[in-house]
């Protein structure tokens, strides 16, 4: 028989246990939002597909045909789409994840399960999109005979992965409790998403960067040593480890920061939401 | 035997200040360090050291008025918010139905949101899995599985929403004022049900203003009021002592507008029985000493379900209404009461100053059933609607 009390939260736990007791509202929560996302547009789980593709189109077309900017050699497309599945995963994951716990305030204020469930959803349901997009790219691959490394896509693909999801999960959590709090985030967060958009290599190439001060921030970030990872595989571009150590540390930090704060509030998003 | 539920010392407090809102904002939190502390800040008890325990097979009602903290007390037995003090041991797994149908999804079909639904709710994929058919059934919309729920009626989305919550098995069931869902022959689907799993051996928590199926469903009852349990007990004694002694708890002040206020509202809460009188007394306090302009005055019956049973009308009497000193009362009693036996809800409506309100569950009556005069029995109260006519019969 389960045994339990309900009383002022004092301790601190992430809860790995209950997470486990409820893993398939993972699951659910995910199909959800997906199939909510593309059931009433004509085309359907396409967009999953078409959206990266207009904008590798639009991005082509402004960055290296129009602005000329250096993609290291290696055709734009095939450049920028390595940088684009990344970052897609963490801009919508973090959009949705922020937003998750306000959107579904009126399950929270009714049902109990452990919240960290939706921020995390939130990102799964952004890593369906992954999937499809990536469908889209080995075609783009083949159409520009890029050689690919079995052994890359394998390792350094999933690795470029679990950083953003890690990293996305951190700040999203974070947000997400500081947005229940506060709403004023739901208005920063997509300014926040575009400065980094821009502040990232996702459109052009990280040697693009003279100043040292830059380059260092840059070598901490894992964003852009997820999409240098990413990019690595499809372009066979070196890897630069210690960019990739330091940007795993910063990430799991931004986890722990984000997980901490989101539980630490958690217990009141009721009464707040 | 150990309790499956220990409810010790729960308390719940919230701060509620004239100018803080629900909605923090950032600007207030840059700026709350600079700024005084607001004064008016108030710390409100919704739950004030309430215990109680339940047994592992029973079903507990809990009544209480608007604002008593069932609500309150329901959400932390859910885990949904937490106590400010106290604590509840839990022997078993836990389901609320705080209000079915959470998790819908207007764009999911039927079967979908059963899906969606019954795991959020707490339950396994297999589970739901082997109910599915029984749910489908229960609802009774078959037809309609697979079409998106925003097509349905509301009353098929409720009635999906509770056959999905019916098929829950958790060791503690807390059902909070479900009943108020669907037709009558639904709801009467829906008792059952209730009953046949009290009776299964799961211990069932039951909030309602209903008290017939309180009494229907519940052995023992936890009065709350004002956020302190003022009595526990069986239901039968309990329920009619609460009904009786409602008089005496019209304690508070009610605002009604910003220059009305209801500072009594007596009903005789029993009705001896039908046929009888009821006998009321209305008063209202004014801010302002000039003689009020009242264009509608009413008092509205409703059942306990919340359907409205009869508009007293009082425009004709509004010049019988006795002002005096920003007071305003009204005496009166109603002749030949001919409520089948029942419980009323009694709320007031009115238009005062060109300000209309209505105001539901003011005070409740109690009708009891007849002394039996005649040789035959009558019908049971449930088949005879709300109206007696018996003593109106002329056969010519």
């Amino acid at each position: 028989m389960i045994e339990y009390e309900i009383k002022p939260q004092n301790k601190f736990s992430i809860g790995l246990k209950e997470l486990w007791q409820y893993r398939e509202l993972f699951y659910f929560f995910t199909w959800r939002d997906v199939k909510v996302k593309y059931k009433q547009a004509a085309l359907g789980i396409l967009w999953a597909v078409l959206q990266p593709l207009v904008m590798m189109v639009m991005f082509t077309l402004i960055f290296s045909r129009a602005l000329k900017v250096s993609s290291d050699g290696i055709p734009y497309p095939v450049f920028a789409l390595s940088g684009l599945l990344i970052w897609n995963i963490f801009s919508n994951g973090l959009l949705n994840s922020a937003n998750s716990m306000v959107t579904n305030a009126n399950i929270i204020k009714k049902i109990y399960f452990p919240r960290l469930i939706i921020p995390m959803s939130a990102i799964l349901t952004a890593l369906v999109d992954f999937f499809f997009a990536l469908i889209i790219y080995l075609f783009v691959i083949i159409y520009y005979h890029q050689n690919v490394s079995i052994l890359k896509l394998l390792v350094y693909l999933p690795l470029g992965i679990l950083i953003t999801i890690v990293t996305t999960f951190g700040l999203g959590t974070f947000l997400a409790a500081l947005n229940v709090k506060f709403r004023d985030f739901q208005y920063l967060i997509p300014f926040l998403i575009q400065f980094l958009l821009f502040a990232n290599p996702v459109l052009y190439s990280s040697k693009a960067f003279t100043n040292p001060l830059i380059n260092g921030i840059m070598k901490a970030n894992p964003i852009a040593s997820a999409i240098q990872l990413c990019r690595s595989v499809f372009t066979g571009q070196q890897v630069d480890w210690q960019s990739v150590m330091l940007g795993s540390i910063v990430a799991i930090l931004l986890l722990i920061m984000g997980v901490f704060t989101f539980r630490k509030t958690e217990a009141y998003f009721a009464d707040l939401a | 035997m150990k309790p499956i539920l220990e409810v010790q010392h729960i308390t719940k407090q919230f701060k509620i200040g004239a100018k803080q809102e629900r909605y923090l904002s950032l600007r207030d939190a840059i700026a709350k360090p600079f700024r005084r502390q607001d004064k008016n800040d108030t710390t409100f008890y919704a739950l004030n050291d309430v215990s109680f325990d339940v047994y592992p097979g029973e079903s507990v009602g809990i009544i209480g008025r608007n604002g008593a903290g069932k609500s309150t007390l329901l959400k932390i037995l859910s885990k949904i918010t937490p106590p400010t003090h106290g604590k509840i041991i839990c022997r078993g797994r836990v389901a609320s139905l705080l209000e079915v149908g959470t998790g819908f999804h207007p764009e999911l079909s039927g079967r979908e949101n059963i899906y969606m639904n019954g795991s959020i709710l707490g339950m396994r994929k297999f589970e739901i899995d082997k109910h599915f058919d029984a749910i489908v059934e229960f609802s009774g919309v078959e037809k309609f599985l697979d079409t998106p729920l925003k097509r349905f009626s509301s009353g098929m989305q409720l009635r999906l929403a509770f056959s999905v919550a019916a098929f829950l098995e958790p060791e503690i069931l807390i059902i909070d004022e479900v009943l108020a869902v669907g037709d009558a022959a639904f709801q009467k689907k829906c008792l059952g049900k209730m009953d046949e799993v009290s009776k299964s051996g799961r211990t069932v928590l039951f909030v309602s203003h209903d008290m017939n199926a309180i009494e229907q469903l519940c052995k023992r009852v936890v009065i709350l009021e004002k956020g302190q349990k003022i009595s526990e007990g069986a239901t039968q004694t309990l329920i009619s002592n609460y009904l009786s002694s409602n008089k005496d708890q019209w304690l508070g002040e009610i605002a009604l507008t910003e220059e009305i206020q209801l500072s009594h509202f007596d009903f005789h809460s029993i009705v001896e029985s039908t046929g009888s009188h009821l006998q009321f007394q209305i008063r209202l306090d004014f801010i302002k000493a000039q003689s009020p302009e009242i264009s509608d005055f009413c008092i509205l019956i409703y059942s306990l379900k919340g359907v409205r049973v009869a508009v007293i009308d009082l425009r004709p009497f509004i010049n019988k209404f006795v002002f005096d000193n920003k007071h305003l009362e009204i005496n009166g009693f109603l002749e030949d009461i001919n409520l089948v036996e029942e419980d009323y809800a009694i709320g007031l409506y009115f238009t005062i100053n060109n300000i209309s309100k209505e105001m539901l569950d003011l005070g409740h009556v109690r009708v009891k059933p007849p002394l039996a005069e005649t040789e035959l029995n009558p019908y049971q109260a449930q088949y005879r609607g709300f109206i007696d006519f018996s003593n109106n019969i002329k056969i010519s």
